[in-house]
C-alpha cells in the first residue's frame, strides 16, 4: 500500500463568516474525500463539522463541493486527483451554512412539503394495487433518488439567485411531480388536480432552462432533464400551450386525461 | 430573501465565483464557436441566392424553393408558391423552419444558454445576470412552441428525402446513376431524420405523453424506439448540422463550377 501527503484547503466557519483552511494530510491507496475528511477530523481539528452517515453513496447526508463541483464526499475517490493537486472542499454554495462542511437544506423539506402527495385510486384498497412494469418503469427511475440535493445545490436558478427559491421547486421536487404524474395510479386527476398545470403554475417550472446540471451532478446517474424535466415540460404544453391538443380533447368529449 | 447567489449572506462566505479548477470553459467556448461559425456560413448561404442547384443536386437550404425566382429544377420541389412578389433570396422562406425547430430544441437550449448566454456558463460556475426568470416570460415562453416547429420540419425532412432519390439521376435527369454528391445527400439525409426524430417533442408525442403504456404496445415500443435515439440527441443535432453544411457547400462547389462531381456509375 503506497501513501502520500496531499495538500487540502477545508472551508471552516459560520454564517458570521469563516474561510479555506490549509491541512497537510496523509492518503492512502483506495480513500475517499471523506475518509481524509475523517483524518483531518481525528488528527488535526477535532471540532470540524462535517454531515455523514453511510459512506456508500446510499444516503445523500455527505454532499459538499470539491474543487467547486458538486459531489458525495463518500463517492468521490482520491484516485481521481494528481497527487500534487491542492483539493478543496466547501459546504453547498446553494444553501445557507451552518458550520464547516454542514448547510441547512432545510429548502429542500419546505419544497417537498408543496408537492401534493400520491392521491389513492377509488375502490382499491391496501394490498389490491396492480400495476404492469413498463407502465412503473418511469417512476421507479425517479425512486432511485438518495435526496442528497447535489442537484438542487447546482441549480443555477437557486444557487444564483436566491430570490426565486419561493418561485422554483427545483430539479428534485420536479422529478417527484413528474414521477407522481407518470404514476399509473395517481388519481390526482380524477380528483381535481392537475400535476401538468401546477407544475408550470405552483412549482416554478417555467423557471428551469434545462441546461443539464441537475443531470450532471446525480450520483445515481438519474436522467433527470431528459426523463423528468423535459417530459414534464411537455405535458405542460399540452395543457397550457397545444390548442390541438385542446380541441382533441373536447371533440372526444373526455379530459385531456390519462390515456 | 436578499438576492446574491452563491454570495448571499447566509452561504458560506467565499469571495470566488466558484472553484472549479478544470477547464470548465472549454466546452461552452467550443459550442459557441461552432454555433456562431454556422450562423456566418449559413446567412451568408441563404442569402447569396446564387450557386444553389447543379443538376440533380439542389443545396438543402433552398429547398423547397417557393418563390418565382427559383432556379428551375427538372420534377424538384419548386413551387411557386410565393409567386413573383418575392425578391429576396427563396432561401429565407423555408429556413425559418429548421431555423425555428433547432432554435427551440432543447439541446441547443442548453447549447446556446451555456455558450452565448451564459446562464449558467457552466455548472457550479456563477452566472453573471443579476436577474433570472428563465421561460416564465416573453420572449423566452415561447421555446414552448418546439412541437410546432417540429411537425413542420418533418415535412421539410421529407422534401430534403425526396431531393436526395432525385440525386440518383445524373446531370441530364436520366435515372440509376450515383455521383459522390447522392452520397453527401444519403448521409445528410439519415442524419436529418435521426435528429428530428429523436426530438423530445416527438418523443413526448409518440407515447412519452401516455399513463399506461401498457394500454399501447405499438406506441410503447415506438416511444423506446424514438428513446434510444434520444439519448444521442445532442449528438445528432451536431452531425445533422455539419452534414446540412457540408451537403449545400458541396452543392456549392459543383454549381460555381470549383469542383466536378465525381460518378460512381
Amino acid at each position: 500500500m503506497s501513501s502520500y501527503e496531499a495538500r487540502f484547503k477545508v472551508w471552516r466557519g459560520d454564517v458570521a463568516g469563516g474561510g479555506l483552511e490549509d491541512f497537510g494530510i496523509e492518503v492512502n491507496d483506495g480513500e475517499v474525500v471523506l475518509d481524509i475528511i475523517h483524518r483531518i477530523q481525528a488528527t488535526q481539528a477535532p471540532d470540524l463539522a462535517v454531515r455523514w452517515n453511510c459512506k456508500a453513496g446510499k444516503c445523500g447526508s455527505c454532499s459538499a463541493e470539491i474543487n467547486g463541483r458538486p459531489r458525495l464526499l463518500c463517492m468521490t475517490r482520491m484516485s481521481v486527483f494528481m497527487r500534487e493537486e491542492t483539493i478543496t472542499v466547501t459546504p453547498l454554495r446553494a444553501f445557507p451554512v451552518i458550520r464547516d462542511l454542514v448547510t441547512d437544506v432545510g429548502f429542500n423539506y419546505a419544497k417537498a412539503r408543496e408537492v401534493p402527495a400520491f392521491v389513492p385510486p377509488d375502490g382499491l384498497g391496501p394490498g389490491e394495487y396492480r400495476m404492469m412494469q413498463e407502465d412503473v418503469d418511469r417512476s421507479q427511475e425517479f425512486r432511485k433518488c438518495i435526496e442528497c440535493f447535489l442537484c438542487q445545490d447546482t441549480c443555477h436558478v437557486v444557487r444564483d439567485h436566491e430570490e426565486n427559491k419561493t418561485a422554483f421547486a427545483g430539479p428534485r421536487f420536479l422529478m417527484r411531480v413528474a414521477e407522481l404524474d407518470m404514476h399509473p395510479l395517481d388519481a390526482a386527476e380524477e380528483s381535481g388536480l392537475d400535476r401538468k398545470k401546477t407544475a408550470q403554475d405552483e412549482h416554478g417550472l417555467g423557471y428551469c432552462n434545462i441546461t443539464k446540471c441537475c443531470t450532471e451532478v446525480c450520483p445515481e446517474s438519474i436522467k433527470i432533464t431528459d426523463n423528468a424535466l423535459i417530459p414534464l415540460k411537455e405535458r405542460a404544453v399540452d395543457r397550457k400551450y397545444d390548442p390541438l391538443v385542446w380541441l382533441g380533447s373536447k371533440i372526444r368529449r373526455r379530459p385531456s386525461g390519462p390515456a | 430573501m436578499k438576492s446574491g447567489g452563491v454570495r448571499n449572506g447566509t452561504r458560506a462566505a467565499i469571495t470566488a465565483p466558484h472553484l472549479r479548477t478544470d477547464r470548465w470553459w472549454l466546452a461552452p467556448a467550443m459550442t459557441a464557436a461552432g454555433l456562431l461559425a454556422f450562423v456566418v456560413y449559413s446567412t451568408w448561404r441563404a442569402f447569396s441566392n446564387t450557386d444553389y442547384y447543379a443538376a440533380p443536386y439542389v443545396s438543402p437550404f433552398y429547398s423547397p424553393c417557393l418563390a418565382e425566382n427559383c432556379e428551375p429544377m427538372r420534377n424538384g420541389p419548386n413551387w411557386e408558391v410565393f409567386g413573383s412578389w418575392w425578391g429576396l433570396s427563396p432561401a429565407l422562406i423555408v429556413l425559418i423552419f429548421p431555423l425555428g425547430f433547432r432554435l427551440t430544441c432543447y439541446y441547443y437550449r442548453k447549447a446556446y444558454y451555456r455558450g452565448f448566454w451564459a446562464s449558467p456558463p457552466a455548472c457550479a460556475v456563477a452566472e453573471p445576470h443579476k436577474k433570472y426568470s428563465g421561460e416564465t416570460r416573453f420572449p423566452l415562453i415561447l421555446q414552448n412552441i418546439h412541437r410546432y416547429f417540429f411537425y413542420a420540419a418533418v415535412p421539410v425532412a421529407g422534401i430534403l428525402t425526396y431531393d436526395t432519390v432525385l440525386s440518383f439521376r445524373d446531370e441530364h435527369y436520366a435515372w440509376g446513376h450515383m455521383g459522390l454528391g447522392t452520397l453527401v445527400f444519403v448521409v445528410n439525409i439519415v442524419l436529418i431524420w435521426a435528429y428530428t426524430l429523436s426530438c423530445h417533442s416527438c418523443r413526448h408525442i409518440i407515447g412519452g405523453k401516455l399513463k399506461h403504456f401498457s394500454k399501447h404496445p405499438v406506441r410503447y415500443r415506438a416511444w423506446q424506439l424514438v428513446g434510444r435515439l434520444n439519448d444521442r440527441h445532442m449528438l445528432l443535432a451536431w452531425a445533422s448540422l455539419v452534414s446540412v453544411a457540408l451537403a449545400d457547400f458541396y452543392v456549392y462547389l459543383v454549381a460555381s463550377g470549383a469542383f466536378d462531381d465525381p460518378t460512381f456509375f
